[in-house]
């Protein structure tokens, strides 16, 4: 429809520079650009490598996403861009290009929290998110819970990681396979050839001594050490390293943890719809999991397809749409870009 | 032709509105502020004040100047971002010029002058003018020691900029006043040539001569402790 806010999304928090376009909860343009291949090398993201290539980036980027939408910035509502949580200088680039584009185009700007554009991508996918809803992102760099009670204003954390996010468990976890990184498409991939109970690795903060205090949280430290114990052992031992199987025992735990997890939160709130992004949710196992165990209860996942799961534009672009439809006041051109945002703030 | 200058490559952030004509290059509206730790913050403002002041619109921009640094890179980047972004959506030519060109040209007054910036870990961006206010050395990234002795080696008899006044006693050279941090018109006149002539606009690629900081996972320390 027409008169549905067109909004454009900037996303710089991490090493994908992503500018989306979106008309209501439809999806007109997704453009992107990754510095991956950069940190490869490095076994991990490397920010100042992240933010010099956000800088070389933004403007071809935005260029693409405007010929694909088919529209001039001219055209658009309003400029939404990440601006926390996320690596500071890399999030500092996308604010200031959000406000240079505000500026030049005379544009209202939305500073936005990041986990919660995780959240609003699927609307574009699915349409409206029924409110309350639950929420588990899971990426390379969060962990989280959420009880969304109202998308354009606030959202409750009910739990987080309290060491590793899931997303870095595959990492190191494909390292010490000798497997690429980023680890999560090589870890689903070997597991698909290997067996999920050839290994039974510990499930952290799921003892009935955890429940008090750590219902909702995550950790993944101790899953990591065990998958390291069992591998080294076998090296030791001179044995071949059964990398299908390890792989498939580890995706399993990882899986098994966040899907009871965020089960339990649906029931003992009484919630049907059980939302799940972040680079983690294009995992085909947490998707199957989900779907599987939620059905029994009767409760509906939602899972936006994989090149939204995974951090973009169209993200931010989507949450930023969602603000707008609801009269939530722009940011003003003091904006910071925060590295810490709390999970509290979904515009700034 | 109505120019909008930024620069963010010291903890001064600076945007102002200058008009460049076949005459000259003035000085319309202009704000600076000190702080190292807010140039995300600051800039977008300043620019929007500068506007509101002089009473113009961003489309009546011409071309947009930018500081390309040397500068510590997170604030460095603030201003290129800002620029290349106006740029585009504005269709109009963003042009770079070496930050410290801002503080030694306008420096100098018949002998060779050293102007200096913070570099932070001990360090200064540097480079040298000579009488008539071309760069003859630099732009580069040294310890003041060093500085100081490619200093003499140039017959350097005076030092500007931040970075001078922070480590003068090493540098051991007559300090100049003015100008302490990039200056907005004189960055403008250094890039009126490209103005006037409707020079194609750059990228506005950071000078920024260190390499980034990477530990390489060959390096790193196994999972277990
Ligand atoms: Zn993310």
């Amino acid at each position: 429809m027409a008169d549905e806010p067109l909004v454009l999304g900037i996303e710089t928090s991490c090493d994908e520079t992503g500018v989306g376009v979106v008309r209501g909860h439809t999806l007109l343009a997704d453009a992107l650009a990754s510095s991956v291949d950069q940190h490869a090398r490095f076994g991990g993201v490397v920010p100042e490598v992240a933010s010099r290539a956000h800088l070389e980036a933004i403007v071809p980027t935005m260029d693409r996403a405007l010929r694909e939408a088919g529209v001039s910035i001219a055209d658009v509502d309003a400029i939404a861009v990440t601006s926390g949580p996320g690596l500071a200088g890399a999030l500092l680039v996308g604010v200031a290009a959000a406000k240079g584009y505000a500026l030049a185009a005379e544009k209202p700007v939305y500073g936005v929290n990041h986990l919660a554009a995780h959240v609003a991508v699927d609307t574009l996918e699915h349409g409206p998110l029924p409110e309350p809803a639950i929420a588990l992102l899971v990426s390379g760099g969060h962990s989280s819970l959420l009880l969304v009670d109202d998308l354009a204003r606030g959202v409750t954390p009910l739990g987080a990681t309290i060491d590793d996010a899931a997303g870095e468990a595959f990492d190191k976890v494909a390292r010490l396979l000798g497997l690429p990184f980023p680890g999560g498409p090589h870890i689903d991939g070997q597991a698909r050839a290997g067996d999920p109970a050839a290994i039974a690795f510990p499930r952290g903060l799921t003892a009935p001594k955890d429940q008090a205090a750590h219902r909702y949280d995550f950790s993944f430290s101790g899953l990591k050490t065990a998958v390291a114990r069992w591998v080294e052992a076998r090296q030791r031992a001179g044995e071949p390293v059964p990398v299908a199987d390890v792989a498939a025992s580890f995706q399993e735990a990882v899986c098994d943890v966040l899907t009871v997890k965020a089960l339990d939160a649906c029931r003992a709130n009484g919630i049907g719809t059980l939302v799940v992004g972040g680079g983690v949710a294009a995992n085909s196992r947490l998707r199957a999991m989900a779907e599987h165990r939620a059905a029994k209860h009767g409760i509906r996942v939602r899972v936006p397809r994989p090149k939204l799961c995974t951090d973009n534009g169209a993200m931010v672009a989507a949450l930023g749409s969602h603000l707008v439809a609801a009269g939530v006041a722009p940011s003003r051109l003091d904006l910071p870009a925060d590295s810490a945002l709390p999970l509290t703030t979904v515009s700034v | 032709m109505l120019v909008l200058v930024v620069d963010s490559s010291t903890p001064a952030v600076t945007a102002a509105l200058v008009e460049v004509s076949a005459g000259g290059v003035t000085s319309r509206a202009h704000r600076c502020r000190v702080d190292a730790r807010a140039h995300g913050e600051l800039l977008a403002p300043q620019v929007d004040a500068v506007l509101a002041e002089a009473d113009v619109r961003p489309r009546d921009l011409a071309a947009i100047v930018a500081g390309l640094g040397p500068g510590p890179f997170t604030g460095l980047r603030v201003g290129l971002v800002t620029a290349a972004t106006m740029g585009q959506v504005l269709g109009v030519p963003a042009y770079g010029v070496c930050s410290l060109d801002g503080i030694g040209h306008p420096a100098a007054a018949g002998e060779p002058v050293l102007a200096a910036s913070d570099a932070r870990r001990r360090e200064v961006y540097w480079a040298v003018y000579d009488g008539a206010g071309e760069r003859i050395s630099g732009p580069d990234v040294d310890a003041p020691a060093v500085v100081a002795e490619r200093a003499r080696e140039l017959a350097v008899t005076a030092a500007v900029g931040d970075g001078a006044h922070r480590y003068a006693e090493v540098l051991g050279l007559p300090l100049r006043a003015e100008p302490r941090y990039p200056d907005a018109t004189a960055l403008a006149a250094l890039a009126a040539g490209r103005i006037r002539a409707g020079a194609p606009g750059e990228a506005l690629t950071p000078l920024y001569l260190r390499r980034p900081d990477a530990v390489a996972a060959a390096t790193r320390k196994p999972v277990l402790p």
